[in-house]
């Protein structure tokens, strides 16, 4: 008798879960409804979290956060890898407000770190993310290429289905990349964890068709 | 005073740039006496490198007749200066100086670093030289690119932006176009 209810209950828990990552893989990539707009009251603004890499990465995002609207991304998290002094600097110059936080997280590969250690440091990103996402529970996620940012979206998406908090990834492959995508770009793209994923270059929009050709950043 | 003018004037710098990597085959390549002897037959005088984390130092030479002024430093926090009075830069492929490059202005030679492991940056430099925005070398190759290149047939680089991205970004939020 315990055991019929017991394996009732597991498989009613594993559909529920299937049902929902179903459903959260469904809604991700569609549009969210249009937001309260002419005269009435202002826009919620979204709490954002921007994911910087190093050196090119930081600059095409730093081009693309001078065209967003300050006042509907707000209030904005900037993480950096915890190797990476540069990048919050250059962040903090382009903040003028202190509502915006700044942090660092240990990254899950090093250039030219081979792919087999990789897996031991992307644990340790993957729990020190989890703590920064769950603290942060960013509605929008941008990010652009670096490893960095793939332990963060994959929190969020069981953040998602776990019904914690629904935030869209926004994903922008680097200009660097003509030919093929870099691994977080696949990873992300493959997926579906980013709602949209951007390239630069229209090669990568023949190869991958869900992506949006958007032309060069810089 | 006009003698100096003069000077000031026939001075042409090759600037060349690792930003903060380690890429000492470069730095070795534009140290022979091959790439130097071309670089002086194309009318530069001086040669200044970044040299960024190699430990690859070049000969330092005060230049004169027939010989390439050279001079070195680690890094700088005035790399657009420098970029500014360059009439040729010799980069690695970063994107980040391949642009800042670009955007100065500046005809561009770019090398692509063979030892790193997972060898994307070519792609970027190819891309970029098929459409004629800047030259594409190896280490090997510099000194014939730097021999047969013809910069007038360069085209300027046009930078983009940000607003196709920031436009979907805003429509998928729902946010009122503006």
């Amino acid at each position: 008798m315990a055991c019929t209810v017991a394996i009732a209950l597991i498989i009613v828990t594993t559909t529920l879960i299937v049902a929902r990552l179903l459903y959260v893989l469904h809604r991700t990539g569609k549009p969210l409804k249009p937001r309260s707009s002419k005269g009435s009251a202002p826009q919620q603004p979204l709490s954002t979290l921007i994911v910087l890499g190093s050196g090119g990465h930081t600059a095409e995002m730093i081009n693309l956060l001078s065209v967003l609207q300050k006042d509907r991304f707000a209030p904005r998290f900037y993480i950096a890898a915890a190797t990476d002094n540069m990048s919050l600097q250059k962040a903090r110059l382009l903040e003028e407000t202190s509502s915006s936080q700044f942090m660092q997280i240990y990254r899950s590969r090093e250039v030219g770190q081979s792919y087999i250690t990789s897996v031991w440091t992307t644990l340790i990103a993957l729990a020190h993310g989890f703590w920064l996402v769950l603290r942060i529970r960013p509605q929008v996620i941008l990010c652009n290429g670096p490893g960095t940012c793939v332990p963060l979206c994959v929190i969020a998406f069981l953040f998602k289905i776990v019904g914690i908090r629904w935030s869209s990834v926004f994903y922008v492959e680097s200009i660097a990349r003509v030919q093929r995508l870099s691994l977080s770009g696949l990873l992300l793209y493959k997926f579906h964890i980013a709602d949209q994923f951007f390239v630069q270059w229209p090669q990568l929009q023949r190869k991958y068709p869900r992506a949006h050709y958007v032309g060069c950043l810089m | 005073m006009g003698d100096t003018e003069a000077t000031v004037k026939s001075k042409k710098t090759v600037f060349v740039t690792v930003g903060t990597t380690s890429f000492d085959a470069l730095i070795r390549a534009v140290d022979t006496q091959e790439v130097k002897a071309e670089l002086l037959r194309r009318g530069y005088t001086q040669l200044l490198v970044q040299m960024g984390r190699g430990s690859y130092i070049p000969t330092k030479s005060e230049g004169g007749d027939e010989t390439l002024a050279v001079d070195y430093f680690t890094f700088s926090s005035s790399i657009a200066d420098h970029l500014r009075a360059a009439s040729l830069v010799i980069s690695h492929a970063g994107s980040g100086s391949i642009f800042e490059t670009l955007r100065h202005g500046k005809p561009l030679i770019v090398v692509v670093n063979e030892d790193l492991m997972d060898n994307h940056q070519s792609e970027l430099a190819e891309e970029l030289a098929d459409r004629k925005h800047l030259y594409y070398a190896r280490t090997r190759t510099l000194h014939r690119v730097i021999a047969d290149m013809n910069l007038d047939s360069l085209i300027p680089y046009h930078p983009g932006d940000a607003t196709p991205v920031a436009k979907l970004i805003n429509q998928f939020l729902g946010f009122a176009d503006d």
